[in-house]
Order: C-alpha cells, then structure tokens, then sequence
C-alpha cells in the first residue's frame, strides 16, 4: 500500500510516549498497522524513551526483588507445566498467522475483522455513522463515517485535535487525495472541505476528535444536532 | 583541560554503546535459552531505573517496586519476541514500562500497541532488509541524545519519563503548546535523521 498521509512527527512523539488518550491511541495505532513507514518512525520515536531510560538516576529496587521475581517466575513456570505458554517449552517466538479481515488489528475488538460487517445509522443524506464505545472514559470520540460518493463533508473548523483515517474509497480537500491508509493529522484550526472521490465507493473513515467538531454554515449548524459530529 | 573533559564524556559515550550492545547478547540469550545470569545482568541494569521512571511518573515508592516486578517479568516472558530489526533492548523495555504505566492509570489502554506488537511478531522474518540496521542502531540513537540541546531534551524527558501530557508540560514550562510540539518534533528529528543517514 503505497499511502501518501502520514502521522504527524509530534503525534508519533506523543504515540511513543504514551501521550494520547484510548480513542487517539486506536486511531494511531490502526494507521501504524496499515503504514510501514509510521509502523519504524514509531519504534524511532521510542527511542528516545529508550536513551532517557538510561540516563534515569537509578533508584535502588528492595534487596530481594531478584529473588522475589524468579521465584513469581518460577511459580508460573511450574503452573504452565502442562500448557502450551509455558516459557521453557518453548524456546522460540511463536508466530501467530497473518491477521484476517479488512479491519485494522487495533479497531478489530470494536468492529470485528470486516467493513463489509459494519452496521450504520444514517445521519444525514448521503452520510452514515457508526460509533465506537470506548473502554475508557476519555475527553475524545471515536467513530466511523460511511460517506457517499460524490459527497461533500459539510465544512467545518476544528476545535481540537483532530485525525481521520480512511479504511476505503478516498476524498479529496486541499491537502490531498486521501486513500485506504492516509491519515488526516491535522493541527487544530485548519479548515477543510473533503469531497468522496467519484468511482471509487463509499468513503469509510474513521475519525477521532477531541471536541465536538464546530460547523461553519448555518445549514450545518442546524445538521450538527442530528449528525452529532 | 577542556579537551580532556570532552574525552572522558566520549568514553561514557562509547561505554554506554557497548553496554547497549551487550545487552542485545543478553536478551537473545534470554530469550533462546532462559539463561537466568543473562536476565540478572539485565535486571540490575534496568531494574533500578525502571523505579526511577515510576517514581517521576508520580507513583508511589510501593507502586513503583511493583511495577518494577511487573515490567521485568514481562520481559522474562516476552524476550523470545525481541527484535533487534525493531530498537534496541532499552527502548523494548521502555515501551513495556509504558505500557505497565499506561494501564495503571487508564486514560488509554495498551491493547492497541499489543495488536501493533503481535502484527509485527506474526511479520518477523519476512522482512529482513533492515538487518543492516541494527549494527549502527546504538551509535546512532546515543549520538543524537548526546546532540540533543537542553530544552528539547527538558520536553521530552517530561513527556517519555514524567507522563506528562502535552498541555501539563507547556504549563509547567510556561510554553505555547505549539512550542512543545516543536521542540518534540525537533527531538525526534534529530534522531530519525541519524537512524536513516545509516540506511
Ligand atoms: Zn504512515
């Protein structure tokens, strides 16, 4: 998949440090599952972690916390005896097959493994919406837009952060063609007018905000309370 | 006098690397063998600052000896999956540090970096282009800390150790938060820059 819209490098920074609330967490790691290159940037980011690690003042652990942890370990050990998990039974990485389905690993226990599966409730004409319950009780929502072709995205600045990932069809703004994969990490305050891309389906996409997103016109003013995006 | 102290830093340099190398060696001996005075040495090493890092992250003294146990354990456990294509063995334990932590105080949860993680153990040994890589990972990665100016150094170390978030570190910095966000981006530029000049 040759994709063209990346995370932001203050937002991979932010992923490695474990910054981000659940739903930009799922948002960021379901473009890192589709995008090699976010997937090594992000293990770059971690790094940085890695060296201030090192250089942490080393606070001294309890005297027999060696001891005690062999002894945890130990005692797993000897209750996995006859399992297959068991560490010493297995002395080499276990690989699990290639992930099914069409859904990104990290949103699959939300929606299970297809988009094909996806239920919607229209929102608007030429819109539905799918939301996502979160396990978390977070400042952010989480939720998937099934966009017509041909269809504009009402207009709308952002009062917060805001991404969009796009699982299939495309649109097109300003920034862009936005393709399967492409993530839309935009600064808040950029405004944009995504228009589906005709011939290609559907655009289904997933999108976190931190705020409820502000429209501009009174057309969609009047549609927020409906849409509720 | 000058000369001097700068040879004695670019020995701590060179000493840090080769640690970091030899931890590789450690891990994989874990891993493969369970060798247990392999995961002591890397327990000593980490173990301590492990604490640290709950320490600075707010825990207390308790917490932080519990999540510890917890961190090294999975790395018992999970050394088999190490990857030397992935980072080196301190940014791999910094990110089951992150985890342990992310977990503790559930804003988030880790599951999504775990499916990330198992995707790319269910890809390992495909791709083995980046074996070149590893070699100079270390050099590259101590090079750019020792690079990094204080300030962005400052942010970062809030954001990675003391789990602060964006908007607590431009307060406590009396910083815009477009400001933060450059200096990481900044921070994380340096870093990429070297990794990919190897490449
Ligand atoms: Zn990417």
């Amino acid at each position: 998949m040759k994709l063209t819209h990346h995370l932001d490098d203050a937002t991979l920074v932010r992923y490695a440090a474990g910054d981000l609330d659940e739903a930009f967490t799922v948002i960021v790691a379901s473009h890192i599952a589709m995008c090699p290159q976010c997937q090594k940037a992000s293990h770059n980011a971690e790094e940085l972690g890695g060296q201030l690690l090192e250089a942490a003042e080393e606070v001294a652990v309890e005297q027999d916390a060696f001891a005690k942890l062999m002894g945890a370990i130990d005692n797993q050990n000897k209750a996995n005896f006859d399992g297959v998990d068991a560490q010493n039974v297995h002395p080499f990485p276990k690989r699990r097959a290639k992930i099914a389905g069409d859904v990104p690993l990290p949103l699959q226990r939300f929606l299970g493994a297809q988009v094909a599966d996806i239920e919607w409730k229209k929102v608007a004409p030429g819109i539905s919406k799918h939301d996502i319950v979160l396990d978390k009780d977070v400042p952010s929502s989480l939720y998937l837009l099934n966009i017509a072709e041909g269809q504009a995205v009402p207009e709308h600045g952002h009062g917060g952060m805001e991404m969009t990932l796009i699982l299939s069809g495309a649109y097109n703004d300003r920034f862009g063609r936005f393709g399967p994969g492409d993530i839309a990490d935009l600064d808040e305050h950029v405004e944009h007018q995504p228009i589906v891309e005709p011939g290609g389906g559907p655009c289904i996409c997933l999108v976190a905000t931190e705020k409820p997103t502000k429209f501009k016109g009174i057309i969609e003013r009047l549609l927020q309370p409906i849409i509720g995006i | 006098m000058r000369t001097a102290l700068k040879l004695v830093s670019n020995n701590d340099h060179n000493t840090a690397i080769e640690l970091a190398k030899h931890h590789r060696h450690l891990i994989a001996l874990v891993g493969s063998k369970q060798d247990r005075a392999a995961f002591q040495a890397l327990f000593e090493h980490f173990a301590p600052r492990i604490k640290a890092m709950m320490l600075k992250g707010g825990v207390n003294m308790m917490q932080a000896e519990d999540l510890m146990q917890d961190v090294m354990m999975t790395v018992w456990r999970k050394s088999s999956q190490f990857s030397p294509d992935r980072g080196t063995v301190g940014a791999w334990i910094f990110t089951i540090a992150r985890n342990a932590r992310i977990d503790l105080f559930r804003k988030a949860s880790s599951r999504p970096y775990d499916d990330v993680y198992e995707m790319e153990i269910a890809d390992d040994g495909q791709s083995s282009d980046d074996a070149m890589l590893q070699v100079e990972r270390e050099e590259c990665v101590s090079a750019a800390m020792k690079e990094l100016p204080q300030d962005q150094r400052d942010v970062i170390q809030l954001a990675f150790i003391a789990d602060m978030s964006q908007s607590e570190i431009a307060k406590k910095l009396s910083l815009p938060i477009g400001t933060v966000k450059s200096r990481m981006r900044l921070a994380y530029g340096k870093l990429k820059g070297k990794l990919e000049a190897v490449r």
